[in-house]
Formats: structure tokens, sequence, C-alpha cells
């Protein structure tokens, strides 16, 4: 066998799965190329990340036990709807405090679109809940109204927050309903 | 500090999708525009530029890490230095920011600021699954993350606290979207009537298709020098150039998660007084609390007191015609709540245009003469560096020569100020330019 032959026989292993494309058009002539639409493939990406909640991680504990938990400085008493473990007003520790199950909408809207992750679930409403006494508000899901009804009426509104059921230990886990 | 002129700049036409071209190329369309306009060719330009600055927000979109090297080798810039600024929507604003300090610092005499966005590489609803990112993965995200429905809970609130209505906000589209019909730079240029902006489909109560401005590719450029990077220029060019001086920089933040903003007092700027807000819980959801402090920290450094009266147009970040009329606000152009009333009045619109609406006090100060981020699109690293170009050739006085008509030229333009705003206000930059020729 030639050198040449003993070339041609090394190859790298070719498999038929992603883009398979089995004639590409191609110009005679180099100077046409810059007139060649591009070629434009799919490339897919996923992941799944390790993520932890870390010191947010008892809230997630808490929903899954029908808990929903805020937190509240030592010092000067500001009280996070959100939790956060240390004060945003005087830099101290936070310690953990639970909710009242009753809060009002502050705010709210009606997503008929969303993320592609969330575009199934569409419409769906998201509201800002704010509770007397509480400093901060809290991002959460209102079921129970009609999503068509919306109107500057629903601020106000006293909610009532319930818990899945199944959790999924996402923020999710909790959602709010009239009442 | 020295001072920092704005001396160039080039944009890429924004476009929902540029397969035609990677990244690299599409930056080199607006640095070639930049260069041409100075009258620098490019050997020159490798030579006498110091350093640059690299603006793009998003690695998901991009799928490439360190891309802002990418860009600096294609434009045969290598092996000067360069660094990449990120700050969600307010890159743009921020990384022009960024070259003014690497100027007014005298590290460098003259800063290329490039940046750009590809965002057709995903389809719009995982684009929009990938900018809502921006926003608290544990707590915000999950819970159906979406940022045209966090600034429609932000509108929400204005509405019921300050009496604003949709009307009102659709006058905003009405403005941006005839304004760039005399900008070929812009993507969407329409004559539209309030009534279409509410008929348009629903994205998040209560914004339309409308309100909400549309992810573009695009690219866009700005060049920065001291006086000495002038001169060089002037030497390297033979001919002089006609710019912009930066009077004034202001930035503000404010935390990630809305819910955990303050519900206290306003920051008061010079024109206002305490009185004027008593009872109003600030900034909650319905203000820009980092808005209020960018313009507030631009306007001490140019010397503005009155800015309504002081500046002669503003090209603002309006990712939404609810968020352009908070900014009026947040800008002391009117006072908290009077938003709504200022555009019905007409002060934002072009003078001498027929929107088809008659108002008692049109043109007082245009903002969003191009058309802004509703009409030319959000390419989120160029949007900002866009409206520092457009702003730089409102000064100059030589929109006729780059939009091919002057109807979008403010007379006698000599002070204007550029604002770029991040994620529910997450990041804001404000900077004052002035005519300097």
């Amino acid at each position: 066998m030639n050198e040449q032959d003993s070339k041609r026989r090394i190859k790298l292993t070719e498999t038929e799965d992603g883009n398979v494309l089995f004639n590409v058009p191609f110009p005679k002539d180099l100077k046409d190329l810059k007139g060649m639409a591009p070629i434009v493939i799919k490339q897919p990406y996923h992941i799944d990340y390790i993520h932890s909640y870390g010191q947010d991680s008892p809230f997630f504990a808490g929903l899954a036990n029908g808990k929903l938990l805020g937190t509240r400085c030592g010092p000067c008493r500001y009280t996070y709807g959100t939790p956060r473990l240390h004060c945003m007003v005087c830099g101290e520790p936070c310690a953990w405090v639970e909710l009242p199950r009753e809060g009002a909408v502050h705010t709210f809207t009606v997503c008929h679109f969303g993320g592609e992750e969330f575009l199934g679930e569409t419409p769906f409403i998201l509201i800002l809940v704010e509770w007397p006494g509480v400093d901060t508000l809290f991002l959460s899901r209102l079921v129970g109204v009609e999503p068509e009804a919306a109107s500057l009426a629903w601020i106000g509104m006293k909610v009532c927050a319930q818990f899945k059921r199944l959790s999924k230990f996402k923020p999710t886990d909790v959602y709010f309903v009239p009442g | 500090m020295r001072p920092v002129y704005l001396v160039s700049g080039g944009v890429s036409k924004f476009a929902k999708a540029r397969p035609d071209v990677t990244f690299q190329p599409m930056v080199k369309e607006a640095y070639d525009y930049a260069l041409k306009d100075l009258g620098l060719e490019h050997r020159k330009a490798a030579e006498i530029v110091d350093g640059t600055i690299a603006s793009y927000f998003s690695d998901h979109f991009t799928r490439q890490l360190k891309a802002g090297s990418m860009v600096q080798d294609y434009l045969g810039l290598c092996p000067k230095p360069s660094k990449r600024v990120e700050g969600g929507g307010a890159t743009g604003g921020l990384a022009f920011q960024s070259g003014w300090e690497s100027v007014a610092s005298g590290r460098y005499d003259i800063c290329v600021v490039y940046g750009w966005e590809t965002m057709s590489r995903v389809n719009t609803w995982k684009g929009n699954e990938f900018i809502a990112l921006a926003s608290d993965v544990s707590f915000d995200y999950p819970v159906g993350g979406f940022y045209s429905g966090y600034y429609a809970m932000m509108v929400v609130r204005h509405m019921k606290q300050f009496g604003t209505s949709v009307e009102q906000m659709a006058l905003v589209s009405v403005k941006n979207h005839h304004n760039a019909l005399h900008n070929p730079y812009a993507q969407k240029r329409m004559k539209i009537r309030i009534e279409d902006v509410r008929r348009a489909e629903m994205v998040a109560w209560p914004l339309t298709m409308l309100d909400i401005c549309v992810m573009s590719d695009g690219a866009a450029v700005t060049i920065l020098a001291s006086a000495e990077g002038v001169d060089k220029l002037d030497k390297a060019t033979g001919r002089r150039p006609r710019p912009a001086r930066v009077t004034g920089v202001g930035g503000g933040i404010d935390a990630m998660r809305m819910a955990d903003r303050p519900h206290a007092e306003v920051i008061l700027l010079p024109h206002e007084k305490a009185e004027d807000y008593e009872g109003l819980k600030y900034p909650g959801v319905h203000s820009f609390r980092a808005g209020r402090m960018a313009s507030k920290t631009a306007y001490q450094m140019a010397g503005i007191t009155d800015p309504a009266r002081e500046l002669d147009f503003i090209e603002l970040h309006d990712a939404y015609t609810s968020s352009e009329l908070q900014t009026y606000e947040d800008m002391g152009l009117c006072r908290y709540g009077e938003g709504g009333k200022f555009v019905e009045a007409g002060k934002p619109f072009m003078p001498g245009l027929d929107y088809g609406y008659r108002f008692p006090a049109q043109g007082t100060i245009p903002i969003n003469p191009s058309g802004g981020l509703l009409a030319c699109g959000h390419p989120v690293g160029a949007t900002g560096l866009m409206q520092a170009v457009f702003a730089l050739w409102q000064l100059q006085g030589s929109i006729a020569r780059h939009f091919g008509n002057d109807r979008l030229q403010v007379k006698n333009a000599r002070r204007g100020a550029i604002h770029s705003h991040a994620g529910t206000g997450t990041y804001v930059s404000v900077s004052i330019l002035e005519r300097a020729f």
C-alpha cells in the first residue's frame, strides 16, 4: 500500500444526525459567492442548572408546608413581603416571619403573551400583593377572576393565599384567589 | 477631569433580522459610517484610536462568550485595549459613559464605543424568555417572567395613582411612529391614530402591540475624544470635526425586584418643592427612582436647573409608551403624575409636523424626534449609542444630510439629553450633550 492510499483509509467517523444536507449549490465563479443567501441552521441548546436558593431556601420550605414567609429586620423592624436576609435600610440581618394569608392587590396585569416557557398558560394574571404593616410587596399569580374583565377596580381587591398540594419548590407554589 | 467630545457616529439600519451577516460586519457598517463622516480612513483610525468599549447585553442571544473581542478584531483594532460594558437595556448608555470616563480620566484621547445586539437568532417568545432572565430567577422569573407584564403592572399603578389614561399613552405611540416616517433608519414608520393603538392585539393589559418596541438586529458606534484627540483627528483628516461636548453624565439604579422598592419620599430636582408631593409614596412601582437619580446627577454636572426650559430635545428610552410617559416625570419635564397631561398638550411632539391632532402647546421640547425605540427598534447593546448618534446629528444640524430630509431637525438645537434605561428601571443613565463648535 502506498502512502497516498493509507492516508485515505484514515477517516473521522461520520454520522447522519444534526443538520444533514447532501448537496449544496455552489457557483463555478467565486465572485458569485458574494450574492449567496445565508445558510441558517438550527442550533439546539439545553442546560440543567443546579440552582441553589441559598439563604432564601426556607421560603420554599415554607410554601411546601402551607406557610408564606417574609423577613423582618431586627433593629429597624422594616418588614419584607419578599424575603431578604439582610435589611436594605440598615444592613442588619433579618429574621423569618410568617405573612398573613390575606392581603390586597397593589397592582396587576393580564399577560396575553409571555416568555416561551409560559406561553401555554396565557392569559394569566400577575399581581403585586400588599399587606398592612409590611413595607414591600410580593409578586404572584391571581386566579379565579375573569382575565377579560381586567379593570383598575381590581386594585385594592382582598386576596387570599392558597398553596399547591404538590410543591414544585418554585414561587408559584403559592398563588392568590379573591376573598 | 478633561472635557470630552462626541465627534462622530454611525448606525446600521435596525431590522427584525439580519441573517445576511454575523454581528461583526454589522458593527463594521456603523463604524465605517462614523469614520467616513469624519473623513478618517481605516488605517489612520487604527493608528490613532487609543481604545474601545464594547456594548452588548445578552450572551444568551449571541450564544458566543467574549463576542467583544471578535468585533475588535473584525474592525482591525487589535491589539488596542478594550472592555465590555453590560447593564441590560441601559447597556448602550452605560457604555457611552464608560467611553466618557476613559477620555475624561486622561487614559485615552480617542475612544470608540461600539454596540450591537442580534436578537433574531431565537424566536420572539424565546427572546422574551431571555429578557425575562433579567429579573430575579428565584422569585420573579418563575411566576411568569415577561417584561411587558412587569411594565404593565407599573403603569397600572400609575393609572390608579394619577389618573393616567391608555389614550395618553397611545399618543406617545402616535408621535414616535409618525416621527419615524421621516427617519430612514427607523423600522416602523406609520401614521396611526389613538384608536389603532387601542385596537392592536393586547399583550399585557393595558399595553398593546403598538405600545411596545420590537426586538431587532442592529449596531451603533460613537467616537469620543479629548481636545487633544479632536486636534489629532483634525490633523489626520484635514477637516475640523463638528463635535458635541458631553457636559453631564448621571446614573442611578434600583432594586431588581420591583416588589422591594420603597414607598417613601420623592427625590427632588432643583425646580421642585417637597410640598408638590405631599402624601405621595415614592417610587413604589409607579415611577423610576433610578431615572430620577440619573437625571438629577446629570443636570447637576451640566448646571441645568429647569430641564424643560434648558434642554432643546431628548432622545429617551421608550421601550414602552408607558415608560416614556413615566420618564417625562423622572426627568423633571413635568411634575410626577402629570406625564399624561404633558403628552396630551403636545409638548413632546415635533413642532411643525401634522400628526392629525391639534395640541395647545405642540413641540415645546421634542422627545424622541427620531421615533425612539418604539419605531427604530431596540437591539439592546446598540440602542443607547443610537440615541447618542441621533443627538449628535441634531446638535450638528446635520439631520438633513443623514436622514435625507430636515423634517426632524430640531431648529438651532444647542443642548440635548440622552436617556438609557434597563429592565423596570434598574440601571438608568442620562447624559447631556451640547454643541461645541
